[in-house]
């Protein structure tokens, strides 16, 4: 169900939430969906399961799922997140707009891509001094 | 307590040096993977650790246990599991012979995953070792050192001569046996293997460190910044903070960035770049970088 790229130049972790947050928004899961275990899961990536066990735990501190004690970790998708999915819809037009642009004017995929990372890293800076 | 320790540790052969002044560390419950290039010195740390080779000079534990000590490296060998190159087993036993053979040593040895693993790797129990396939010992091998349940276990190229369904076989069982708590140490000429099951790497050269990290760390940090010339610089041009090496092939210019990435393109525009691109960096050409 998950996909990861090793040498993606992302952290797996970081990888992983992304595809678990997808997954959330797309609706393919849904409030009280049971997570496979972190072995299980480790063992189907053939990653670390620490990997799985960091993705776990960022996207539990986010809210997005829970995890129960002995029991596992279970998809919290409140109604506030259903809302984030129409969001995510919308920012996709967007973005698809911005990017035919961008194109039009010359700029390769790789140079669009790093214009939005400097973009965003800025703004994270810009956040936590805030 | 971290798993393995290894402080100023040497090897000298004669006339050769294996192990040149090697600082490790590798911490519990993760995966690290061990790089090198052959003739690196992997082989022989591993066996220094392992009380089969005395160092020349160097301090070094495995769980908490000095390798010095006769005592303490004894306690090394029952608790840690080890998969090498020969594999050492012995040629005339039955599979059957050699798995009951190997169990009378360790009290706590795990039936059941024994009995699991002989179905899941198809073992001919009845077959002499040295009838078996290479794929078979390793798996036989694996089985032996996996049914002991240890606490850490080492490995000196467990995928070496598999075949892929069988490398994805043994990266699935380390996967699952790190998840139930075992450290777990390889070697492995695998970069893609390694880039995706292990937390940490450690890579040598010539009998020293070149790089401990986390894989998500060199993922993090780790860039190559591409530039297109007319005419290109020389490679002295990117000599900067950051910059782990620069190389010119024709007219384009690749700068392997650790740090610095927005610099080192500003750099390559004020030299009149007619096009700079940023990519993602693989194990591969970190490895290439910091053992050439």
């Amino acid at each position: 169900m998950f996909r990861i790229k090793p040498s993606g130049g992302q952290p797996l972790y970081l990888q992983l939430m992304q595809q678990i947050r997808l997954a959330v928004e797309t609706g393919a899961l849904q409030d009280g969906d049971l997570m496979p275990g972190i072995r299980t899961l480790a063992e189907e990536l053939v990653v670390s399961h620490n990997t799985v066990a960091k993705a776990y735990t960022e996207l539990a501190r986010e809210g997005v799922l829970e995890l129960r004690h002995g029991s596992g970790a279970y998809i919290t998708a409140k109604p506030r997140t259903r809302s984030r999915a129409e969001l995510v819809r919308l920012a996709q037009d967007k973005v698809r707009e911005l990017v035919r642009a961008l194109r039009e004017d010359g700029l390769r995929e790789a140079e669009i891509i790093r214009v939005f990372e400097a973009e965003l890293s800025h703004g994270e800076r810009a956040g936590r001094s805030a | 307590m971290t798993a393995i320790e290894v402080r100023g540790l040497a090897k000298q052969f004669d006339a050769t040096t294996a192990v040149a002044g090697l600082d490790l560390t590798v911490e519990r419950h993760r995966i690290t993977g061990f790089l090198g290039r052959n003739g690196a010195g992997k082989s022989t740390t591993i066996k220094i650790l392992l009380g089969m080779l005395a160092p020349t000079s160097g301090t070094g534990k495995v769980l908490g246990y000095d390798i010095a000590d006769p005592q303490a490296s004894l306690e090394i060998r029952r608790r840690v599991a080890y998969v090498g190159e020969d594999k050492g087993l012995y040629a005339y036993m039955t599979v059957a012979e050699l798995i009951r053979f190997t169990r009378s040593f360790y009290a706590d040895w795990d039936a059941h995953h024994e009995a699991r693993l002989v179905e899941r790797y198809e073992l001919p129990l009845d077959r002499k070792i040295r009838a078996l396939s290479k794929g078979m010992r390793t798996k036989l091998a694996l089985l032996l050192a996996l049914a002991r349940r240890p606490e850490l276990m080492i490995l000196d190229e467990p995928t070496e001569g598999l075949d892929p369904v069988a490398i994805e076989d043994l990266l699935q069982e380390l996967a699952g046996r790190s998840a139930d708590g075992t450290t777990i140490f390889f070697s492995s000429h695998q970069l893609d293997e390694v880039e995706r099951i292990a937390d940490d790497v450690v890579v040598i050269a010539r009998g020293k460190l070149v790089l401990d990290s986390s894989l998500d760390d060199v993922r993090a940090h780790y860039r190559s910044v591409i530039a297109g010339f007319t005419a290109a610089p020389a490679e002295s041009a990117f000599l900067m903070p950051g910059v782990r090496s620069a190389k010119v092939s024709g007219r384009q210019v690749s700068v392997l960035v650790t740090d610095n990435v927005d610099a080192v393109v500003e750099r390559a525009r004020a030299l009149g770049a007619t096009s700079v691109d940023v990519e993602n960096v693989s194990l591969r050409e970190v490895f290439l970088e910091r053992v050439s």
